[in-house]
């Protein structure tokens, strides 16, 4: 290629041991998905090649390197099972890159590791794209970057300046990177697609609602997902975000039934009321479809659907942080059920349970109106020392009477699932929905968190003229889950939930600012830098009157721009080299300009002195100036004195002369 | 042509020491008592003065009786020179110029007898009359500041200017000098006629003889030789030397010379730069030094090429004055 390439060019100690270090760095992050055993090797790999530099060992022979090489490989594939998708690759390059590290002997060899070192920080990406990682990689970035400028340094530089050198590399190319960013054409997907394998392990409801699944999310901190509004936030006790919803009962789980894809909210017979609500939803991955809207969802984001019972279902599951816009309307008005859907929705196990049964059968023997029988059966909940707890005492057969009439003591799906029973039982349509209720304001961003722990389950009942309306017995038994939220971490065994702190402790309130202040810049962060998809391009595209170009036509422009600006850059380059590209001529070249603008020409061979006593003589008024500058470039150009000495002087003369 | 003088100092304590500004002063007043005798040739005598300080040789072709002896005259009683005259003629031999070894009676050997040449400004007068064995004689002398006679080197003494005059070459019975030889000259003026308000000076004022003869030196030749020693002192930016450089490189591509300049040319340009500023009172060498000595320096180096048919010499010279600065 060229004749670095051919003549190995030795490299210098200190080169080696930067490199070391920042692919130390580069490596670190990596430690949090690589087994231990290939991070110490890793890690002793390098230290082995910073030992025999710096004793002047010799790197190990061939016979060597290559067993190392097939042990590491088989122990990777060992580990993993395979040597493909994003976890087991990682891992490979990370294991190649240490081995590569035992010849490293030549500049081109260090060449190869730092782009390998560059590449892995991509990789990275694949892993996170927190905002603080961002950061560290470009960090990183620089680093290694200074390697490379030392590497190409003849001889030993301080590292503050090549580390000076390097970051204004970095900055140079932050803008053409942010332009990129804006403009270089999305693909409908994410922003890091990633293989299957990194799915797993992502936490959140699940496809059917069986005693004790709740609770386990309730001891999760994790975000489910955060929802800023437009204008007004819904009142506490409106914050039900609808999941799935689940129609079909064993008597003691409840799972969805048959999917109808019937567009709910495009029957004339829903009608909604009041004032809207209007908020964008960035929702976690969860690896299912469920997008979460508030209760009732008048709208349907893209690449999704909403279900007769009012289910929004994105075509795919969701592998990435998802945005999306929503409406909802806290008051509205379903319409009849089909015979079909009351079938369904008065679905019970064909025996079991006969004391909720007898129950049920007792209250609609005493009236005919649903109303009053959902009022006595909350009233039931609240009356009988129902107790809300995280931990409740196992039921073992008969679920709904070993819980109504025995043990009292559940969490929300005990009391929705034996709600839905009893309702069922007494005739009245109903279902369990599950979700989330309520979610933690960020006073900073202005949005709710919503999180893990949030989770929650509810009924819907059916009646007539009113359609389906939302009863949440879980609000009769413990009001307060649904009013100020459920606290993290501090249920104990058998206790009951305890609730929210009062927050009037100082320190609460500073740590709360903090971690809400930290929140709302990841939510900016998730919201326009990883949010910004295809869709949200086109939309600021449009917004900068660009709409409707293709994306090789943005492609194409990006292209020829970027080879503008380049060959821009180049022929400045060239024509500094060809007029002296030091400051002395370039603040002389100035001068001359500002002279020519009075019609003052310079002509190519005149010097400078004689340049200055002509224009002296044709403007008497300017002379004593023209003459100082003359003076001080004759001086600076060609009399040999250091340029720092009067340079300074000399630009602000130049910058001063208003001719 | 308009007549360059140099350029006044642009005086910046910063930049000229002191000495410069003395070695100027000097000068000045070896070419007020020049211009005193030579009128309105101020330039020429700067730029002869020029070449005496770079060490170089002159040469002077034009008619005659436009006062190319007097300069010579001038130029060695202002600056207090030793002075001898070699009238070149057909018939001169090496000899007649170097000296020969005689017998002496007295003492029964052979005696060096130095001719003219062991003298600190020699005028070869019309040095195109004499046959090409006596100019090479004439001309090594020159190029080795030393004469060997019968296998006997002598130093020729310091310091050591020749002036040499030559009639325009179309004259009958001349023996033109060869390139190579005109190449030996650091520089080759035109004296050209006097102008009128000169002339009528001239007519006017009393006789030149007498006048040279009435003459006091100005400098002594130490001072002279002190100067010579300070030209390489004198600061060439890489600036200047890229100007340089684009002379020399524009003159060999140029499609208006048979051949482009010889580094010996771009030497002799430094260094006749170098004491033009001198004369300037400067340390330190400007594009217009260059500009200002560039035609003496170079024109009678230069030959147009075949096709290029204005052979009036500013013509052939346009191309290198139009070199950019760099």
């Amino acid at each position: 290629m060229n004749t670095r390439a051919s003549s190995p060019t030795p490299l210098r100690n200190e080169t080696l041991f930067q490199l070391l270090a920042v692919l130390g760095l580069v490596v670190l992050p990596h430690a949090t998905h690589l087994p231990p055993w290939l991070t110490a090797l890793v890690f002793s790999l390098g230290a082995w090649r910073w030992v025999a530099a710096r004793q002047g060992l010799r790197l190990p022979v061939t016979w060597l390197r290559v067993p190392l090489t097939l042990l590491t490989l088989s122990a990777v594939f060992a580990h993993y099972g395979t040597l493909l998708g994003r976890d087991s690759g990682a891992a490979l390059l990370i294991a190649m890159l240490g081995l590569k590290l035992l010849e490293v002997r030549e500049t081109r060899d260090v060449y190869v590791v730092a782009f390998l070192g560059y590449f892995l920080i991509i990789i990275h990406f694949l892993f996170t794209q927190s905002m603080l990682m961002v950061a560290y990689m470009l960090v990183i970035v620089t680093l290694l970057t200074t390697v490379l400028i030392d590497l190409n340094r003849g001889r030993p530089t301080p590292l503050p300046v090549n580390l000076r050198l390097a970051g204004s590399l970095v900055g140079y190319a932050l803008p053409l990177t942010l332009v990129l960013f804006v403009l270089f054409p999305r693909i409908n997907g994410p922003l890091w697609g990633m293989p299957n394998d990194a799915y797993s392990g992502m936490t959140g409801l699940s496809d059917e609602m069986a005693p004790g699944r709740i609770s386990q999310l309730s001891l999760s901190d994790a975000v489910a997902f955060r929802a800023s509004f437009d204008d007004t936030l819904p009142l506490p006790q409106q914050r039900y975000w609808r999941g799935p919803v689940f129609t079909v009962t064993d008597g003691e789980g409840w799972r969805s039934g048959r999917r109808r894809d019937t567009a709910a909210i495009q029957s004339p017979s829903y009608r909604y009321f009041g004032k809207p609500l209007h908020y964008s939803v960035i929702v976690e991955p969860h690896n299912r479809a469920w997008l979460f809207a508030l209760d009732l969802p008048a709208s349907v984001p893209p690449a999704s659907q909403i279900t007769g019972d009012f289910q929004l279902l994105a075509n795919q599951p969701l592998r990435e942080r998802r945005r999306y816009d929503m409406t909802s309307y806290p008051d509205y008005r379903t319409g009849p059920l089909s015979d079909e859907e009351r079938q369904r929705n008065l679905q019970l196990p064909a025996a079991g349970n006969p004391r909720a049964r007898a129950l049920a059968a007792s209250w609609r023997r005493d009236t005919n109106s649903p109303l009053e029988i959902v009022q006595t059966a909350l009233r039931m909940y609240r009356e009988q020392h129902f107790v809300y707890t995280l931990s409740p005492p196992l039921i073992r057969e008969e679920f709904v009477d070993g819980f109504l009439f025995d043990t009292r003591k559940g969490f929300c799906e005990h009391y929705a699932g034996s709600f839905a029973f009893l309702m069922r039982a007494a005739g009245i349509p109903a279902r369990v929905v599950t979700g989330y209720q309520g979610g933690e304001l960020n006073e900073i961003g202005n949005y709710l968190i919503v999180r893990q722990r949030d989770a929650h389950a509810w009924t819907e009942v059916w009646q007539d003229g009113v359609g389906w309306s939302r009863v949440d017995p879980t609000a009769a038994v413990a009001p307060e889950r649904i009013e100020r939220g459920i606290a993290p971490g501090l249920q104990g065994e058998g206790t009951a939930v305890r609730f929210e702190w009062t927050r009037d402790q100082l320190f609460n309130q500073v740590w709360r600012g903090l971690r809400h202040g930290w929140d709302a810049l990841n939510t900016r962060w998730n919201q326009w830098v990883l949010g910004f998809d295809m869709q949200h391009q086109t939309q600021l595209l449009s917004r900068l009157s660009l709409a409707g170009f293709s994306w090789q036509t943005v492609a194409t422009a990006l292209m020829t721009l970027t080879g503008t600006v380049l060959a821009l850059l180049v022929l400045r380059r060239l024509d500094a080299e060809r007029r002296g590209g030091d400051p002395v001529t370039r603040l002389y070249q100035h001068f001359c300009k500002k002279l020519a603008r009075r019609g003052l020409h310079r002509t190519v061979n005149e010097g400078p002195d004689d340049f200055a006593q002509r224009v002296s003589r044709a403007r008497p008024d300017l002379a004593r100036q023209i003459r100082s500058i003359s003076a001080l470039y004759i001086a600076l150009r060609y009399g040999g004195h250091d340029p720092r000495l009067q340079l300074t002087r000399l630009r602000r003369e130049v910058r001063a002369f208003r001719p | 042509m308009t007549a360059p003088v140099p350029k006044p100092s642009l005086h910046h304590p910063a930049i000229d020491g002191a000495a410069p500004a003395e070695r100027k002063a000097a000068l000045d007043q070896v070419i007020a008592a020049a211009c005193g005798i030579i009128l309105g040739k101020e330039r020429e005598l700067r730029l002869a003065l020029a070449c005496l300080i770079a060490r170089g040789h002159l040469l002077i072709e034009d008619l005659p009786g436009v006062g190319k002896t007097t300069l010579a005259h001038v130029l060695a009683r202002a600056l207090g020179l030793q002075f001898r005259r070699v009238q070149f003629t057909s018939d001169l031999l090496p000899a007649d110029i170097l000296g020969a070894s005689i017998y002496d009676r007295d003492n029964g050997g052979f005696t060096f007898h130095p001719g003219p040449i062991f003298a600190q400004l020699v005028l070869a007068d019309e040095i195109n009359r004499a046959t090409p064995k006596t100019q090479s004689a004439l001309l090594e002398a020159m190029e080795e500041y030393q004469v060997t006679v019968e296998g006997r080197t002598y130093a020729l003494p310091e310091p050591f200017f020749v002036l040499a005059t030559q009639n325009p070459s179309h004259q009958i019975g001349t023996f033109a000098l060869p390139e190579s030889q005109l190449d030996r000259f650091l520089m080759r003026l035109e004296l050209g006629y006097p102008d009128t308000q000169a002339e009528r000076a001239l007519l006017r004022g009393r006789d030149r003889r007498e006048l040279i003869a009435n003459m006091t030196a100005a400098m002594s030749p130490t001072t002279l030789i002190a100067i010579q020693q300070n030209l390489s002192t004198v600061h060439v930016s890489e600036a200047l030397l890229d100007y340089i450089q684009a002379i020399l490189h524009t003159s060999r591509l140029s499609p208006h010379y048979r051949e482009g300049l010889s580094p010996r040319a771009g030497l002799g340009l430094v260094r006749a730069a170098q004491a033009w500023a001198i004369l300037a009172g400067r340390g330190y060498v400007m594009p217009e030094d260059v500009q200002a000595v560039l035609p003496a320096v170079v024109r009678h180096r230069l030959q147009p090429a075949a096709d290029f048919t204005d052979h009036s010499s500013d013509e052939l010279f346009k191309p290198l004055a139009a070199v950019p600065i760099p």
